[in-house]
């Protein structure tokens, strides 16, 4: 009851910081239209390539503007030693682990919802008819990655170039992921393979659940001083 | 109340602490001195189980930290330099995360009396980041009891306050003492030490070099021990 | 003292002599191969190359578990000088790869499950590095490559596991078949000592990588002594 207690409070307080600040999500979401803009201009809109490479340019867009929200949501509570606040009340480290990796889904889950439409029109896709399911896949991609992002923002945010260390760590070891919610999104997209979708989404879970049980072992050894 | 038992802190042939004893009582006041360097920032972790170390024990109210530091983290408060408060929260927004974090009981009522204690009550709903730095280190010290610790641990907290700011901190500090908490101050103040501690540790090069109860110490035979 | 000197030059020497043999029977005692020519005689350093950087992979991950459990120091040290012989010889493969592939598959690079793997895990170890030299505090620093380097070994078969389905959705080039199907004898003769050499080639290197990386250890704390 209590640990509940307590991962709702950082939770509640994480997302209190944000609606007053609101420099997290704003900067993703601007981070992220940029690279659909970018991707427009380097790719040609015009033919059907762009819509072969759009699951992929959504992906890193979501991953990109994901990185710069874990490296701020940490760095947030670098000012002024605020983790050690944190840290000297009587809860468990893997709780705060938790109560973030919670708070950055939600985080990055709101951009996900502002930048989907957005692509939708931009590229000109049909995704009525799996949205459900896609729904699902980028929930499930997001997971991963925040998962994993969580553990490293952690570390990075207390190395000498915390923005630069992060997208390094966290990118090599979140292949698993990433190319597993790419691919279920591709087969979604293409409307044929639908089947083939759903092995991808069943080892992205199988990813989700190995990444997360072990950054969660693991947490406390980073997070103490 | 408190014992430390031959607290070793290193790491390769780094040596921070090198076998730290000592027992506090019940109601004393205790003053750690000893210049950047010493290990009172490690020791100070240590008992407030932030860091572990790497030999030895704590031992807070009959509770070894090693077996449950969480039990601890509940005996003891902590104020330090750094306010550990939010400065896009309001006052009573940044006590009701602490109060929920230590799952204190009828906090809202607990929160009322403090804020009105470090008399801060007309600036329950404003941010922190617009209060002056003595304001923010009273909100601090309400923090710091919100949970009823029975022990205090100051570090170094009258860092950038000014002269009257210091004396609205020290009174309600006194008040706290004269209710029996147990108190470990670590200062660069040698006079604040002498003025206001029963009892003073100095610490130097992860050593307790000198743990003087009676008081009989001087001013400059203390400046003698942190300075060689 | 000296029984390890001693110990130390017996390793030497024995590695030397089985890296020399290796030498030979790589270049000299093995036959050619039928189709690919003298080119296939990369395949003997580039195989054992990829399993000592597994080994040594594996070595950061099982001492960076000892660590977090002891806290001690040298496991650690042995960590650090594992991943960077271990990065030594993934770059090794990187590059004898390309090598062989160019005139055998007529391309440099495929983006085949092995390839891809190998590509990922430099990156992995490299940025395992990168973070060692950007940590100040020691001890902090060391917890965290020693959380990476765990999680960086978790990762490598999960990384191969994905991108062979993901390689395999489409068919790409056949690549050839696993290493030890129709060997000649003589090449697996060759194959096998080579592997042999490369991992007393490795526990020397970790062995001398180790005891200089105690050495500077050891003189930084000096220093550090001196200056205060």
């Amino acid at each position: 009851m209590i640990a509940l207690k307590q991962i709702l409070a950082i939770l509640r307080k994480d997302i209190l910081l944000e609606l007053r600040s609101k420099d997290i999500i704003v900067s993703m979401c601007v981070f992220a239209f940029i690279v659909v803009i970018v991707f427009n201009f380097t790719f040609d809109p015009t033919t059907q390539q762009i819509k072969i490479s759009a699951p992929g340019i959504l992906w890193v867009a979501l991953l990109f503007s994901g990185n710069i929200g874990l490296s701020r949501s940490f760095a947030r509570e670098q000012e002024n030693s605020m983790m050690q606040g944190v840290l000297l009340c009587p809860v468990d480290r893997s709780l705060i682990y938790i109560a973030k990796v919670i708070g950055n889904v939600i985080f990055m889950t709101i951009v996900q919802l502002i930048i989907l439409p957005v692509m939708v029109i931009l590229l000109d896709l049909s995704i009525g008819h799996v949205l459900p399911q896609l729904l699902v896949v980028l929930f499930l991609g997001t997971l991963g990655f925040a998962g994993i992002g969580t553990l490293f923002s952690t570390i990075s945010a207390n190395t000498k170039s915390r923005e630069v260390m992060l997208p390094i760590l966290l990118f090599p070891v979140s292949v698993p992921v990433i190319l597993s919610a790419t691919k279920s999104t591709a087969y979604l997209l293409s409307g044929k393979d639908i089947g083939q979708s759903l092995s991808w989404i069943k080892l992205l879970v199988g990813f989700d659940v190995i990444f997360l049980v072990i950054c969660f072992l693991l947490y406390e050894y980073v997070i103490e001083e | 109340m408190i014992t430390a038992q031959n607290i070793r802190k290193s790491f390769g042939h780094a040596h921070a602490l090198k076998g730290v004893n000592f027992h506090i009582k019940k109601g004393e006041y205790v003053s750690l001195l000893g210049i950047n360097g010493a290990g009172k920032t490690t020791l100070i972790r240590i008992i407030s189980a932030l860091t572990k170390p790497t030999e030895g024990n704590i031992i807070v109210s009959g509770v070894p930290l090693k077996k449950n530091p969480n039990l601890i983290r509940r005996l003891i408060g902590v104020m330090s330099h750094f306010t550990f408060l939010y400065g896009d929260m309001s006052a009573e927004e940044n006590l009701k995360f602490y109060g929920n974090m230590y799952n204190v009981p009828d906090l809202h009522d607990k929160i009322d009396q403090l804020l009105v204690k470090v008399n801060l009550n007309t600036r329950r709903y404003d941010l922190v980041r617009t209060f002056s730095r003595g304001m923010q280190q009273r909100l601090s010290l309400a923090r710091a009891i919100l949970h009823d610790p029975h022990i205090l641990l100051l570090d170094e907290p009258f860092a950038g306050l000014d002269v009257n700011a210091e004396k609205l901190l020290t009174d309600l500090i006194h008040d706290y003492v004269s209710g029996g908490m147990t108190i470990l101050l670590t200062t660069h103040d040698i006079n604040y030490a002498l003025r206001h501690s029963q009892r003073i540790f100095v610490l130097k090069e992860g050593e307790l070099v000198k743990d003087d109860v009676s008081g009989a110490l001087t001013r400059n035979e203390i400046a003698e021990l942190l300075s060689v | 003292m000296k029984n390890i000197k001693l110990t130390y030059l017996v390793l030497i020497v024995i590695t030397y002599m089985l890296v020399l043999t290796g030498l030979y029977l790589a270049f000299i005692y093995a036959p050619p191969e039928k189709t690919m020519g003298d080119v296939q005689r990369i395949f003997y350093f580039h195989v054992p190359s990829a399993w000592v950087s597994f080994i040594a992979f594996f070595v950061v991950c099982l001492a960076g578990i000892i660590f977090l459990k002891t806290g001690k120091e040298q496991w650690d040290r042995l960590a650090a000088s594992s991943a960077e012989i271990g990065v030594l010889f993934i770059v090794i493969v990187l590059i004898t790869g390309p090598l062989w592939a160019k005139p055998v598959w007529n391309t440099y690079w495929t983006w085949d499950p092995r390839l891809t793997t190998s590509f990922v895990l430099f990156l992995i170890y490299a940025a395992y590095l990168m973070l060692r030299s950007y940590v100040s505090n020691k001890e902090r620093g060391a917890r965290f490559a020693a959380v990476f380097g765990i999680i960086g070994f978790v990762d490598v078969p999960i990384v191969y596991m994905s991108i062979r389905w993901w390689r395999t959705q489409h068919p790409t080039p056949v690549i050839g078949g696993g290493s030890g199907s129709g060997l000649a004898p003589e090449m697996l003769t060759t194959l096998m000592f080579c592997l042999l050499a490369f991992t007393f080639l490795y526990i020397t290197l970790l062995v001398l990588r180790y005891q200089s990386e105690g050495v500077v250890k050891e003189f930084q704390a000096l220093k550090h002594k001196l200056q205060n």
